[in-house]
């Protein structure tokens, strides 16, 4: 495994007497789309935000793009793209302005800037919107815009959390193919839902119960493995065991 | 510093598309200045005045002739015996009766000391307080008048010169406090909402991602605010002068380089609520009760800390707007400069530093 672009290695969190995450370890490749599934309050946010520099790991190791999570963080914000579950756009700023901010955030130039977001709008089919504020579009926009902003600057990787919470089945189904485009562009997609059909989409998936990742594998794998028809029954078999939950 | 400044420009456009955060920001100092200024009024004028006069003497006549021609009294009949005071006072629309001594003219020939009697309705205590002073103001300057001609006046006299704000215009007063309370709430307040909005839409993740540093997060947030309070700061002085005409007598650029150290222990105060609080309506709450009461309350804008309790003239002492008034004042109505008031600079100097230091830390702490 040459080129593994995140790589976690015993990679622990712990608040208080809560281990949120216990001891993960993982590999995932560049240009892959590796889902990182688990039910709520698994530990899979926490994962994520010590792997994007929101959070220093308690102990273990993580490299994210060849960085150390515990002392580069600073480099590892300038490879990756990020898009939280909650949305991340500023709702009173038209769509123009935002991509303008986020593309000046990131530090491109205001000819990059013009550049990419002509391209970017015209990708989405939203040149006529670029002057409405982003409060009056509707949510399945919203996000394949999001989801655009966060790849403005080209990271090497981009983490989505849980991206397609409360979207329609049309709009995850699209969402979907604009995370397939983007991967066979040659960016790493790391993704966590709770969609169990959407784990079917990506190339490999990891199971986390209880802070602990318990099958890791391609979704034909896990199936095989686990004697299953559908990655939701290698969930459910596993969850069963987990002594948190909703 | 590209993305520092988009950063910057983002948030002027999201205060000026918000209309309420407008409504707030610029109508509220000029609301604000013009109610302290017209409505709240330590002045008193038109006393309704009964007299209960015992000797009606050429003295007395003499007295309440005065007390009638001035601005402040208004002499409205007489009574006839003593026990009708109270039942005029509960009936209300009466401020003071005044009772005079027998034999008064008499009594001050052979100079003895007739006794006068002012009664006043203490329910309002600060107005009872005001009518009594101004009563005896007036007595004291006629028996002044006569002592001349006849008889020299018995006692010590105190000679009363009230010095920097002589007519004791309470506008005079109001101004620096209000000055005070509207950077405090729009500093403080305004801030400490719109970074837990950040956070509260989730933006503050994407922003704590992406290569924008915390600093100057924090600076992206506040410099918008630090330059909204100094218009404001400017638009309050020309309506103090403009419409009330209150005194300025010292240095502009001192003044506003106070005001700019003052908005700076604000706007740390209200970083410092906003890594507390995570939603808009708790660092609204934190902020006016915890910020806004203290600094009307406390500070001396309206209660003398003299007069306080000594446990709350304590925790006035923590208050930054305490300080910050009695540079105002200094600075306003006696024209003093850095060396009259290099303490209180110094003590509100020192809160905003810690302040700042509190807030970047507890910033750090949110994001490690």
């Amino acid at each position: 495994m040459a080129d593994a672009i995140i790589r976690a290695d015993n990679l622990t969190r712990k608040f208080g007497d809560f281990t949120a995450v216990d001891h993960i370890s993982f590999e995932v490749q560049e240009g892959e789309i590796f889902g990182f599934l688990g039910a709520n309050g698994a530990g899979k946010t926490t994962a994520m935000r010590m792997l994007t520099g929101l959070l220093i790991p308690t102990s273990g190791d993580a490299e994210v793009a060849g960085f150390d999570v515990y002392s580069e963080h600073e480099q590892i914000k300038k490879q990756i793209g990020y898009m939280s579950q909650r949305f991340s756009l500023y709702e009173d700023l038209t769509v123009q302005e935002n991509i303008r901010l986020y593309g000046g955030i990131y530090g491109l130039s205001n000819k990059e800037i013009r550049q990419k977001s002509g391209a970017l709008l015209e990708t989405l089919g939203m040149q006529e919107m670029s002057k409405k504020k982003i409060g009056a579009l509707p949510l399945g926009w919203k996000q394949k815009l999001a989801f655009s902003v966060a790849l403005l600057h080209n990271p090497k990787i981009v983490f989505l959390d849980e991206p397609t919470g409360g979207v329609d089945p049309i709009t995850r189904r699209q969402f979907w193919e604009q995370i397939y485009k983007v991967a066979e562009e040659g960016t790493t997609v790391f993704v966590t839902t709770h969609y169990m059909d959407e784990a079917e989409y990506c190339n490999r998936v990891s199971i986390m119960v209880d802070g602990r990742i318990d099958a890791l594998g391609s979704p034909a794998g896990l199936k095989q493995r686990y004697r299953a028809d559908s990655i939701e029954e290698v969930f459910v078999q596993l969850a069963r065991g987990a002594q948190r939950g909703d | 510093m590209q993305s520092f400044k988009g950063f910057i420009i983002k948030e002027f456009k999201q205060i000026i598309r918000d209309k309420r955060t407008l409504i707030v920001l610029f109508g509220m100092p000029v609301i604000q200045m013009l109610v302290f200024g017209f409505a709240i009024r330590n002045e008193v004028e038109n006393i309704k005045v009964m007299i209960l006069d015992h000797s009606h003497d050429e003295v007395t006549r003499e007295i309440v002739h005065k007390l009638d021609a001035s601005n402040y009294f208004q002499v409205k009949g007489e009574l006839q015996h003593y026990g009708q005071i109270e039942e005029l006072f509960k009936e209300g629309g009466i401020d003071e009766v005044i009772v005079f001594d027998t034999h008064f003219a008499r009594k001050l020939e052979r100079g003895e000391q007739p006794a006068v009697m002012i009664v006043t309705d203490a329910s309002n205590p600060n107005l009872a307080q005001l009518i009594q002073q101004y009563t005896s103001a007036i007595i004291t300057d006629y028996r002044q008048d006569i002592a001349v001609s006849e008889v020299p006046i018995q006692g010590v006299v105190p000679k009363i010169s009230m010095m920097f704000n002589p007519q004791l215009e309470s506008v005079n007063l109001f101004v620096p406090g209000l000055i005070a309370v509207i950077l405090m709430l729009i500093c403080a307040l305004m801030t400490s909402i719109s970074i837990t909005r950040e956070k509260e839409m989730g933006n503050m993740e994407i922003l704590l991602v992406s290569p924008l540093k915390p600093h100057q997060i924090i600076i992206g947030k506040v410099l918008p605010y630090l330059a909204l309070s100094f218009i404001n700061v400017v638009t309050i002085l020309l309506l103090a002068d403009w419409v009330f005409g209150v005194p300025f007598r010292g240095s502009y650029v001192f003044f506003l380089i106070e005001s700019c150290l003052f908005i700076f222990c604000a706007l740390a105060l209200g970083v410092f609520i906003s890594t507390k609080a995570n939603n808009q309506q708790t660092a609204m709450m934190v902020s006016l009760a915890g910020l806004l009461l203290p600094t009307v309350l406390l500070s001396g804008f309206i209660f003398p800390i003299s007069s306080m309790p000594v446990i709350l003239q304590v925790i006035s002492n923590v208050i930054p707007a305490r300080w910050f008034l009695v540079i105002v004042r200094s600075i306003m109505l006696k024209g003093a400069g850095l060396i009259h008031v290099w303490q209180e600079t110094l003590i509100l100097a020192g809160m905003t530093l810690f302040f700042i230091g509190l807030s970047i830390r507890n910033f750090k702490v949110r994001l490690e």
